[in-house]
């Protein structure tokens, strides 16, 4: 934030950084090549919805727009104890591209429609051989991955995680704050 | 409270003026002046001890506490700010505050009374609102404001020595004038007055400031609104029951509110709840209007 917005408190909300998300098809590679996990066919956007009848008409275009293709993707909306929504995109599990161009579809509808500010994060979910799962979370904001991996209720592998970051990091901008690791209990497809 | 607090620094400032006077050195002033600033310093670069302290509140881990950390969590990711420490007082009055000298070392509070008061989306709308304060650094704004306060006060006590000697040079004699000691009492007098009133007048912008920053940040204008409604007791301001049902006698009673300039509003530290609804219902009409 600026000198000239602190002190006049008129703080802008941040915009989301939606370019990052193309770079996951190739990450999605690097991690089943390397470690063994693979794409789900799972893909989630977590925003915030705001009050009035603006938001969820921007909503209802992003489903429909989803719903309107030929080889349209599996689409449906959740909402989550913190009062955020989930929309999840299910695909073939090969189809890590078209799964990330569905999720920016979301993105760039809901930020045309003014809403960008509004954007949590993606959580892309891959599993192993052994049924480990762990989600690779885009953070919108500060336009930075990292990994979550819950084993159970308020419990995360940690491991598995940091070998997923030592995977990544030459491919990926990963989050470097340990702290910015943000828990997502209960996320769609983990 | 306010007038309490008024006068208590009204009296404050007369001593200082009439010991300045009773030595006959504008350096009292100065040391008082420069003593009154370095205490605001200590009181920033603390905030966050001293304002846990004097609430007894006490730090919550993510453990204690996994919804609250996990809302304030979600706040700082949305808004891409470092997350605060987060703090827990134990006491029925439903309140909450941020402190800190700046947004890394930041603590928010909320009390016990509080948490069990507000539902879930109120709370986070009262966090977002506390988050915004951190942003905004109003901490250090508010110090630097009553610290400019101290040193105009300092510079009027300086400037009427100067004139008094200056004028002792030209020409000594006061005749028919005001005494000076009621000179200097009044000119001080009325500093400190403005300087107060600037002041609160200040810190009424910023809660607007962070109400409507919080309300862009969670989106949810009409949580904050609520919450400050059952926060301020003010949820009998809007009447919930039907006009019909108001009895003969109360109807009586009511007055339209007198809406205008008055003590109230000019030296509060807070804006009145109508202004803040006011402002998050406009928020809230431009969050809902279509798309074309």
């Amino acid at each position: 934030m600026g000198l000239w917005e602190t002190i006049t408190g008129r703080s802008r909300p941040k915009l989301a950084n939606l370019d990052s998300l193309f770079l996951v098809p190739s990450a999605a590679i690097t991690l089943q090549t390397a470690a063994g996990l693979t794409p789900t066919g799972d893909g989630s956007v977590c925003f915030r919805a705001a009050t009035g009848a603006g938001f969820h008409q921007a909503q209802g275009d992003v489903v429909e727009l989803l719903r309107g293709v030929a080889d349209a993707p599996e689409v449906q909306t959740s909402t989550d104890a913190f009062g955020f929504t989930w929309l999840q995109v299910h695909r073939p599990p090969d189809d890590t591209s078209g799964l990330c161009t569905d999720l920016h579809a979301v993105n760039t509808t809901l930020e045309s429609a003014g809403f960008g500010p509004a954007l949590l994060c993606s959580l892309i979910p891959f599993e192993d051989a052994t049924g480990r799962r762990v989600g690779l979370v885009y953070l919108y904001k500060k336009g930075t991955f990292y990994p979550f991996a819950p084993t159970g209720p308020q419990q995360r592998d940690n491991l598995l995680e940091l070998q997923v970051r030592d995977t990544l990091s030459a491919e990926l901008p990963i989050e470097p704050e340990l702290s910015g690791w943000l828990a997502l209990w209960g996320a769609p497809g983990l | 409270m306010t007038t309490v607090m008024f006068l208590l620094g009204a009296l404050l400032v007369v001593l200082v003026a009439g010991i300045g006077l009773a030595f006959r050195s504008p350096g009292i002033g100065l040391l008082v002046a420069v003593g009154g600033i370095g205490f605001a310093v200590y009181q920033w670069a603390n905030s966050d001890k001293v304002a846990m302290r004097a609430m007894r509140a006490r730090e919550v881990s993510p453990q204690e506490a996994p919804e609250l950390h996990g809302v304030i969590d979600r706040l700082c990711a949305l808004a891409d700010m470092p997350k605060p420490r987060v703090g827990v007082a134990d006491t029925p009055v439903p309140n909450a505050f941020a402190t800190g000298r700046s947004p890394e070392r930041a603590v928010v509070c909320v009390t016990t009374g509080i948490l069990g008061m507000l539902t879930a989306e109120e709370l986070e709308g009262v966090l977002a609102h506390e988050l915004s304060h951190v942003a905004h650094r109003d901490v250090l704004v508010m110090t630097v404001a009553s610290s400019a306060g101290i040193a105009a006060g300092a510079l009027t006590q300086g400037a009427q020595y100067g004139a008094f000697f200056g004028g002792g040079r030209r020409d000594n004699n006061n005749n028919g004038g005001l005494p000076i000691w009621l000179v200097v009492l009044v000119v001080s007098l009325v500093v400190y007055a403005v300087s107060f009133v600037l002041l609160r007048l200040l810190s009424r912008y910023r809660e607007l400031a962070a109400d409507r920053a919080g309300a862009y940040l969670t989106m949810r204008p009409d949580a904050l609104a609520s919450a400050l409604q059952k926060i301020t007791g003010g949820i009998n301001q809007i009447p919930q029951r039907d006009l019909r049902q108001v009895s003969a006698a109360s109807a009586l009673c009511i007055a339209p509110s007198i809406s205008g300039v008055s003590l109230k509003t000019l030296t509060s530290t807070h804006p009145s709840l109508e202004q803040r609804l006011e402002q998050l219902a406009r928020i809230q009409a431009e969050l809902s209007r279509p798309s074309s």
